[in-house]
């Protein structure tokens, strides 16, 4: 006979959700889209949740969540007033245009839901895109981020807001766009999608935020699916700091078209659970892409970075760069797969992921992973665990600099090799204050909140007032 | 008396390398420490500068009056305590300007006073600089990262003419070095030797003597110190080699 799987309650919960508001999600929704969200639907029926007898899940347990009554929601927040009333980006002194996500819809004021400017750059809603820019979506939505697991599935049947960015070929965007995801309502789960198009030789800087504004448990599932036409560029940085109840996890899938560039810098700086998977697709001749990223965890808390690099064609270069610092009882993940189709001649491929741990406790699970059918190739990898150097620590101290300025500023030292990669001065200036301020331990989530509550335990909530939804 | 060192016993994880040594240094001396491999000579640079894993098992280090046995290394730095380190350590991502105002500012907070502005502390950076030849910015690079043999030691006298040590201990500043950087290390010292500090200069060679010309040699064998006198004990130790220490303690 064969086993029957046991569901988690919160996977009913998805499954009954999809089939009683099943209008409700789909209501602008393209004939593909709806097909998709029906066929992931059956997916997500047949896999459930990723488990840890999953190879690639075998070193983050979700369990947690899977037992937390979370809250489904998907319904569009009215506009009241300016999301920086609520939240105060820490990252600031240069320009971006903010795109506000706030518990997993677009939010801002109905004249901005979805603009377009001179040069034609669409911004705004997903939703709105759906309705307004069918073509985009006809060609691109969930065609860059493959089905592979239970999450990814949910997504797609589930996911009805995010943001839409296009960029028309040869407009290079002056402007950091930033995107600011926050929850702030208890106990939410959210399944949210982006949609980043950009043309031929067009260029955007694309800063990407999760914050947490309270203390209250949450689950982000999150899709990026992004689209490099020949010779576009994309620099995106992502920066996570949300709070030690709340799961992240974060997909993004980039195909990248000959001769595109991509650059990614990913800074987790807290979060109880993130987990990040990069699907990086090289596509076409020339591409390039230069793939970073810096942990720095402690308590309980979780990470875990999946870089896959697809090497389909020849001559193609990618670099992983990733980094930890990890405390206490910290767990990190580093998986670093790289492909290298058969064909794919002339290919440059290298991967590297080092750690330092401060504690006994703290452990860091790293495999890199490596296929390889072609041979003219150059592929590297290397993984190390350590601690910090005590020869330093004493050369420094002999200076007469004390124990615990050393062991920071070697802290920090170890993290600059990916800070110091930030193109935007203001930007790399701001990061590096704020991984300071981490590795200090004097960076809260609290501080970034404009309330600046005097008791941490209690924050204000900004409640949303669910008679007018 | 600057530095009184009595009856010292030091141990490397239960094996004791330093037996009973005494020695003492006064201001204006300098002084050098020779004798064969493995008798104890860094082990004493570690000891007096509070290397951890240098237990001291018996005895006492007074500097200043004071036993430090117990003092942190930083401690006894912003005391004064200084050393050139024989294999300088590299530091990818610490850069030279930020890790001297830090070690700077360090010793000036320790001391009670005010951080150096950064006016100033450029400033003294060009003249110490010039003083040990260093052409190089140092503001981009890291510590040691990618210096040669003969920059790192440079570097340490630059670092030491940045702090200003009253003790400064030299672990074998001049291996690896060649004539030229020898000249400018030692020139260097000698700019720096004043009545109100004292060097140990730990060396296996004569050469270096003759350029820091020391007021008082000793040997150290087995652990301790077994024969002291003046610079001609290091001309006898050139000419004789070690063997016939060996021989009369061996015996």
């Amino acid at each position: 006979m064969e086993k029957v799987k046991k569901r988690y309650p919160l996977e009913e919960k998805f499954i009954r959700h999809f089939t009683g508001h099943s209008d409700e999600i789909s209501r602008h929704d393209l004939p593909k889209v709806s097909r998709m969200r029906r066929e992931a639907m059956k997916d997500f029926q047949r896999s459930g949740f990723p488990h840890n007898k999953m190879e690639r899940w075998r070193n983050t347990d979700l369990e947690g969540i899977y037992e937390t009554d979370l809250e489904i929601f998907d319904r569009e927040i009215p506009y009241e007033k300016q999301l920086s009333e609520i939240f105060l980006c820490e990252v600031h002194g240069f320009e971006t245009r903010v795109l506000s996500v706030l518990n997993g819809s677009f939010y801002s004021p109905e004249t901005e839901k979805l603009t377009v400017d001179e040069n034609g750059v669409i911004v705004g809603s997903l939703a709105r895109a759906m309705q307004e820019y069918p073509e985009f979506i006809e060609r691109h939505y969930g065609e860059i981020m493959e089905q592979r697991d239970g999450f990814k599935s949910l997504n797609m049947a589930l996911a009805t807001d995010g943001v839409f960015i296009y960029v028309p070929d040869n407009v290079v965007v002056d402007e950091t766009f930033q995107i600011i995801n926050i929850l702030n309502k208890p106990s939410l789960v959210i399944n949210v999608r982006n949609l980043v198009i950009l043309g031929k030789n067009a260029k955007l800087r694309l800063l990407h935020c999760d914050d947490s504004v309270n203390h209250h448990a949450g689950f982000i599932n999150k899709v990026n699916e992004v689209f490099l036409d020949e010779n576009a560029e994309l620099e995106l940085y992502k920066l996570q700091n949300l709070n030690d109840e709340t799961a992240l996890l974060n997909q993004t899938s980039i195909h990248q078209s000959a001769n595109s560039r991509l650059k990614i810098d990913a800074i987790s700086l807290n979060g109880g659970m993130i987990r990040n998977e990069i699907f990086d697709l090289m596509n076409g001749s020339g591409a390039w892409s230069d793939i970073r990223g810096l942990y720095l965890m402690d308590q309980e808390q979780h990470v875990d970075n999946q870089v896959n690099i697809y090497h389909n064609v020849p001559h193609c270069d990618s670099n992983q760069l990733f980094k930890g610092i990890l405390d206490n009882e910290a767990t990190a993940v580093f998986n670093g797969y790289i492909y290298v189709k058969r064909d794919a001649q002339q290919t440059n491929a290298f991967q590297r992921n080092a750690n330092i741990l401060l504690a006994k406790t703290a452990r860091v699970d790293t495999m890199p992973h490596l296929e390889i059918y072609a041979d003219d190739v150059q592929c590297s990898h290397g993984a190390s665990v350590g601690q910090l150097d005590n020869e330093a620590l004493f050369y420094m101290m002999q200076r007469g600099i004390p124990f615990a300025d050393a062991r920071m500023l070697l802290m920090y030292a170890f993290a600059d090799a990916v800070i110091d990669e930030i193109s935007i001065e203001s930007l790399r200036i701001n990061i590096e204050d704020m991984v300071k301020r981490r590795l200090r331990g004097d960076l809260s989530i609290c501080d970034r909140c404009v309330l600046h509550c005097s008791n941490p335990d209690q924050p204000v909530i900004f409640d949303i007032d669910m008679s007018k939804i | 008396m600057l530095l009184n060192i009595k009856n010292l016993h030091v141990s490397i994880n239960g094996k004791e390398i330093i037996k009973g040594l005494n020695f003492s240094v006064n201001k204006g001396e300098v002084h050098a420490i020779m004798g064969p491999n493995g008798t104890g000579k860094s082990t004493l640079a570690a000891a007096i500068t509070g290397r951890e894993g240098y237990e001291i098992t018996k005895g006492d280090i007074i500097y200043k009056g004071q036993v430090i046995n117990d003092w942190s290394p930083d401690k006894r730095a912003n005391e004064g305590v200084f050393l050139s380190f024989q294999y300088p350590i590299e530091i990818p991502g610490v850069s030279m300007t930020n890790f001297m105002r830090t070690a700077l500012n360090a010793k000036r907070e320790y001391l009670g006073k005010t951080p150096i502005s950064a006016k100033d502390f450029l400033r003294k950076m060009e003249e110490k600089k010039k003083m040990v030849q260093i052409q190089s910015k140092l503001t981009n690079r890291s510590v040691n990262e990618g210096f040669s043999g003969g920059e790192k030691k440079k570097n340490e006298i630059f670092q030491m003419a940045m702090l200003e040590p009253e003790l400064a201990i030299l672990d074998e500043t001049d291996s690896g070095l060649d004539i030229d950087a020898l000249r400018v290390v030692a020139g260097g010292v000698n700019q720096l030797k004043s009545d109100k500090n004292a060097f140990i200069v730990i060396t296996h060679y004569q050469r270096l003597l003759d350029y820091i010309v020391p007021d008082f040699v000793h040997v150290m064998y087995d652990g301790r110190i077994v024969k002291s006198g003046d610079k001609k004990l290091a001309l006898e130790l050139e000419d004789k080699g070690y063997e016939w220490i060996k021989d009369q303690f061996d015996n």
